[in-house]
């Protein structure tokens, strides 16, 4: 079978690897809170610096992380134009080219040095929020790890009556069953071409149209296959999240809360830098 | 009365027509008793009751008449409290057919704590119960691997471990071979047999495969939801043109015995339902004949 990668966990045992989950998350929302702090030169030069220092830490391939920016190069292109086009500042940088369009309708094409500076800016911080989510999150961490970092960080909401342990339990079964649909669905398929089926000819509708007698026995099989694992699961006593102790206790480390003060520190750092006019300040 | 583990007496259960539909009968006046320590072999063909009657010991099912007992709990009251349910599920454990959909952690290890989690098992115990169970069955090294990369005997075995985590004292396998190569097969029967043997745990087998049935001390032949035969191997499959007449076949090596006999050999002896026995009586029979001749 092959080996499906849940989410994007990249193996290694690297100092982010072995922090705690529940530091990850936090650390994670703490450094998406820096990027957006960050105004002027200096502190993305600091941002960009730290996406460096977090990717060698982890000791995630660069490859692999550049291969997650890949598709966010639509999206990075789009609002360094708007930003390049769309900025009005006060040091303009080129003659007023004048584009007619009709009528008396002209585009005045002005690009200023403010505009650039705003695209550079907005692409090293989505850049940044990249790398700084996926080596803190996504890479590092497993599926399962991320679930039990989130029930237990959300567990106060158990006061409320959120039934928080059940949706931590039904994403861990959606993980586990992953693997397991896949190869399901594959054996459908193969079952269906056997027949006769086509999925690969056709416009988009009847491609979708084709893959109905698939779905159809996917769909009654998963059914199934959840009725025979809740009986498992009353079987191995299981009555919701009471009383339920656990084999992988997570322990906060001092590591851990050394790495989430040092995040804050850098927060605050940001702050004060923001004062520090060198260059350019974004408005 | 005795202290049987599993006392039955007219047990009955019928599934309850959909829309008004007659119920339909699933099991009718099943009388026995299984003793602690025993490993029984329940034979039938599909539909003919067996997984009901799997079902109705732990509780999933609840009997519709008649009286059940396990462990000294009666569960034909119908009215358990939650606790005593549970109670009851960390005693009879079971083990499905399809290991995928048994499993529900991604992890082995983590699945095999998935019982004692659930029943609160603290942590240092916890984790001698699942390295112990890890190993009764034999899966100790793969017990940070993803189940899903495991062969099915493997998966069944990580699944009797977690079972076995519970500490029971008795384990229902409801078909757990079925969906096996011949290989798994044999790893999860010699897993069922040590637990037996070594560790004196009270098996009930539920199958179809005659040779399976055969390894068991008892077998308990279930055909329409009424219990048509109860005895040694050797007494059921004795009984070839009952079982016939029901659909079931014996196992080969008790056919050929059966073949051999109505062809007239002369062959003495009962051992007839595993391979060994039969070629004992065999060994038995011409080595007597050569004498004769000779």
């Amino acid at each position: 079978m092959k080996s499906i990668a849940f989410g994007q966990y990249y193996p290694a045992n690297s100092p982010i690897h072995r922090m705690d989950p529940r530091a990850k998350v936090i650390l994670t929302v703490l450094y998406i809170v820096c990027t957006f702090l960050c105004r002027n030169t200096l502190c993305f030069a600091a941002l960009l610096l730290s996406a460096v220092f977090l990717t060698v830490l982890s000791r995630v391939p660069i490859g692999m992380i550049l291969r997650s920016i890949r598709p966010l190069i639509v999206i990075l292109t789009f609002t360094s134009l708007i930003n390049v086009f769309m900025t009005k500042g006060e040091r303009l940088l080129t003659p007023s080219w004048e584009i007619p369009l009709w009528g008396a309708h002209v585009w005045r094409i002005r690009i200023f040095a403010e505009g650039l500076w705003n695209a550079l800016f907005m692409v090293v911080r989505i850049v940044a929020l990249l790398i700084g989510t996926s080596v803190l999150l996504s890479y590092t961490t497993t599926p399962i790890a991320l679930t039990d970092a989130l029930e237990r960080l959300f567990s106060p909401l158990k006061k409320i009556k959120v039934p928080v342990h059940d949706i931590a339990m039904m994403t861990t079964i959606a993980l586990r069953f992953i693997p397991t649909l896949m190869d399901e669905t594959q054996r459908i398929m193969n079952a269906q071409k056997a027949r006769g089926a086509d999925f690969t000819s056709g416009g988009l509708i009847k491609r979708a149209k084709a893959l109905l007698p698939v779905l159809i026995p996917l769909l009654v099989s998963a059914f199934n296959r959840a009725y025979e694992l809740a009986s498992a699961m009353e079987c191995r006593c299981y009555h919701g999240g009471e009383g339920r102790t656990r084999l992988k206790i997570l322990h906060l480390r001092v590591s851990d809360v050394f790495a989430v003060l040092l995040l804050v520190a850098f927060g605050v750092g940001i702050f004060f830098l923001n004062r520090v006019g060198i260059l350019y300040t974004m408005k | 009365m005795t202290e049987a583990f599993i006392h039955a007496e007219n047990l009955t259960f019928s599934y309850k027509g959909s829309n008004g539909a007659d119920d339909i009968p699933a099991l009718t006046n099943i009388s026995l008793d299984i003793q602690k320590g025993e490993y029984v072999a329940v034979l039938g063909h599909n539909g003919s009751g067996k997984s009901t009657f799997a079902k109705l010991l732990n509780l999933i099912l609840e009997p519709t008449s008649g009286t059940l007992i396990v462990g000294g709990t009666d569960l034909s009251s119908g009215d358990l409290s939650e606790a005593e349910l549970i109670a009851l599920r960390r005693r009879v454990g079971m083990v499905f057919q399809n290991p995928d959909n048994q499993l529900v952690a991604t992890i082995v290890e983590d699945d095999v704590a998935f019982g004692p989690e659930n029943l609160g098992v603290p942590m240092p115990e916890l984790r001698e119960r699942v390295d112990g169970a890890l190993a009764t069955v034999g899966m100790s090294e793969y017990a940070d691997r993803e189940p899903h990369h495991l062969s099915g005997g493997q998966k069944q075995r990580v699944a009797i471990a977690g079972i076995l985590a519970m500490r029971p004292e008795c384990i229902i396998f409801d078909e757990s071979t079925a969906m096996l190569d011949p290989l798994g097969r044999r790893e999860v029967l010699d897993t069922i047999r040590a637990l037996n043997r070594e560790n004196g745990m009270t098996v009930i087998n539920i199958t179809h495969y005659m040779n399976e049935a055969a390894l068991a001390d008892r077998v308990v032949v279930i055909n329409d939801g009424t219990l048509l035969m109860d005895g040694t191997p050797d007494e059921v499959f004795a009984r070839r043109d009952e079982l016939r007449a029901v659909g079931l076949e014996v196992p080969q090596c008790a056919e050929l015995i059966h073949r051999l006999r109505e062809a007239g050999v002369p062959i003495e002896g009962t051992a007839i339902s595993t391979a060994k026995g039969c070629a004992e009586l065999l060994v038995a029979a011409f080595s007597k004949r050569g004498n004769e001749n000779g």
